[in-house]
């Protein structure tokens, strides 16, 4: 009986101290969402998507050549380095399992995977932008897409290895080569996985702005040629949030929640994906 | 064991029998691992042979060697001569691709692909053979009919192989095997992942399949085996230790150690 009240009151206090630790977490998450949508939401207009990033103190501007710059460089960054991260991680859990270049590529990727974006964005500088001389939209995608590589490959071999052997060695029964085996029922199993994995890595360069610091750049005006510097919505959130005008600061927040309204609306999909294929 | 399996044979009817896969000698390794030991055996056209023994005697080992599975992973292999239809099929200049479309496998719990239930049975057909859309529905009306599973199936062709019960997947599985029109068909403890009455069904397909495949059928269920199987094989630590008709197996086994295992005294 002793043991018992015991166990019972360690188990209370345990319970008590995660709770704890869990509300300690939420309540700053819920007041960065809750600050982000009251100050965004006053930001909130037609012309945050019509007009052009305005000169300091004018009465009117918006976000538009920012919007579509984020949108052009991500969506590039996204098709140049998701099929790449989709093959190496076919080949890492299909092919290269056990062998010496599948482990170093294994390593590799998780450094890569936890590097800080800013050296990607000083490498990228460094072999591109110094080269080229000057700043530039493509500069930013190949930063972005450094980023998007380890995210996707890693989510793809993982998603890969989940899939059990039995079902591959039911499609070797009938006589089908191994690329037939990896495309039409491997990843084919596993789809739903690989496809939260790029939702994961759109996600997550969206908002990134340290690699485009030294790519990219930002510009005042509508240009979506990528060899001259593009405006995107991190570097414009950055500039306008230091400055000392008000309606650029405004700009800034409405900048913050359309960021954060596309990262939370890509994790609920991502979320759904992930939970459609697993109740199959 | 050569011997004994010799005089075997000379005890068996030898009228209309013809002989679909032959083990000569066969030893089969696991890295080092000694799994089969020098297997000689007949699997004959269009009869149900049975694989018994207790767990790791190497019965699926055995079957696993009939399609090449043991191919895909490399610290597997195997030696000795397998005969199907005359070639040696342990040959390296073997298309295992091709081998596999002969022989078919069917394993212990059901694996539907993640697409239709149509395009789990058109899935193999379409690596062999280039059909017309109409002749690709007659096949798969073919192989589900065969596979008794049309009536349950046939207004849901669309839908998702995973979407079936258990039971029916298997059946699903065994279709996908069957729609091939492979010559052999192995069968790793089809039912031990099902319930009784799909069991059944499962059994009554076996007796039907076996008028035009010939099949090799592991169990753990020795009543299964009695029940199905023309030809019972015993297995005890990767040796065959008898090979007959099913009933003389059963019921006057010439080994003591069978006579153990089917009286339950081992195993």
């Amino acid at each position: 009986m002793e043991l018992l009240r015991q166990r019972q009151i360690i188990n209370k206090a345990a319970l008590a101290l995660s709770m704890a630790a869990m509300a300690f977490g939420l309540f700053w998450l819920i007041w960065i969402l809750f600050t982000t949508l009251e100050l965004g939401v006053a930001g909130l207009s037609l012309d945050l998507f019509t007009k052009m990033t305005p000169p300091p103190n004018s009465s009117e501007g918006g976000l538009a050549n920012a919007i579509a710059g984020s949108l052009l460089l991500v969506g590039l960054a996204t098709a140049l380095g998701a099929p790449i991260g989709i093959l190496a991680g076919i080949y890492l859990a299909e092919y290269g399992q056990r062998t010496w270049l599948g482990r170093t590529t294994r390593f590799v990727n998780s450094l890569l995977l936890s590097a800080p974006s800013i050296v990607i964005g000083l490498f990228v500088y460094a072999i591109y932008v110094a080269q080229m001389g000057n700043f530039s939209g493509f500069s930013g995608v190949i930063a972005l897409a450094l980023i998007v590589i380890p995210v996707v490959l890693s989510t793809t071999e993982n998603m890969l290895n989940l899939v059990p052997d039995s079902l591959r060695e039911a499609a070797f029964a009938l006589g089908a080569p191994k690329r037939i085996v990896i495309m039409k029922v491997a990843l084919k199993a596993s789809m739903a996985g690989v496809i939260t994995g790029i939702l994961l890595a759109v996600a997550r360069i969206a908002g990134e702005t340290a690699p485009l610091l030294f790519t990219a750049l930002s510009n005042q005006f509508w240009s979506l040629d990528l060899n001259k510097p593009i405006a995107n919505l991190p570097m414009t959130i950055f500039k306008f949030a230091m400055s000392p005008f008000k309606d650029w600061q405004e700009l800034a927040w409405a900048g913050v929640f359309l960021i954060t309204l596309g990262v939370l609306g890509l994790n609920i999909i991502a979320r759904i994906l992930f939970r459609a294929k697993h109740k199959l | 064991m050569n011997a004994t399996n010799q005089s075997l044979a000379m005890n068996e009817p030898t009228t209309t029998l013809e002989a679909q896969m032959v083990f000569k000698n066969l030893d089969f390794y696991y890295g080092k691992f000694h799994a089969l030991k020098s297997i000689n055996l007949e699997i004959f056209k269009r009869h149900v042979t049975a694989f018994i023994g207790p767990s790791g005697c190497g019965k699926s080992t055995l079957l696993r060697t009939m399609n090449r599975m043991y191919d895909l992973y490399p610290d597997q292999h195997a030696s000795g001569e397998l005969l199907l239809d005359g070639q040696n099929i342990l040959d390296r200049k073997v298309d295992t691709n091709a081998l596999r479309a002969k022989v078919g496998m069917v394993f212990q719990k059901p694996t539907p692909f993640p697409m239709s239930i149509y395009e789990n049975i058109a899935f193999g057909v379409r690596l062999n053979e280039r059909l017309s859309m109409y002749e690709m529905e007659q096949r798969v009306e073919w192989a589900l009919k065969k596979a008794a599973l049309w009536n349950e199936t046939k207004d849901k062709l669309k839908q998702s192989g995973m979407s079936l019960s258990g039971g029916q997947q298997q059946r699903l599985c065994i279709a996908r095997g069957i729609a091939v029109k492979p010559e052999v068909l192995l069968l790793d403890e089809p039912t031990s992942a099902l319930d009784p009455i799909s069991t059944m069904s499962i059994e009554e397909l076996i007796s039907e399949l076996k008028t035009e495949f010939t099949i090799a059928i592991v169990t753990h269920n020795m009543q299964q085996a009695a029940r199905i199987s023309d030809y019972t094989a015993y297995m005890y630590l990767g040796e065959m230790i008898e090979f007959g008709l099913t009933d003389q197996v059963f019921i006057k086994p010439k080994k003591k150690e069978t006579e153990d295992y089917i009286t339950g005294r081992f195993g």
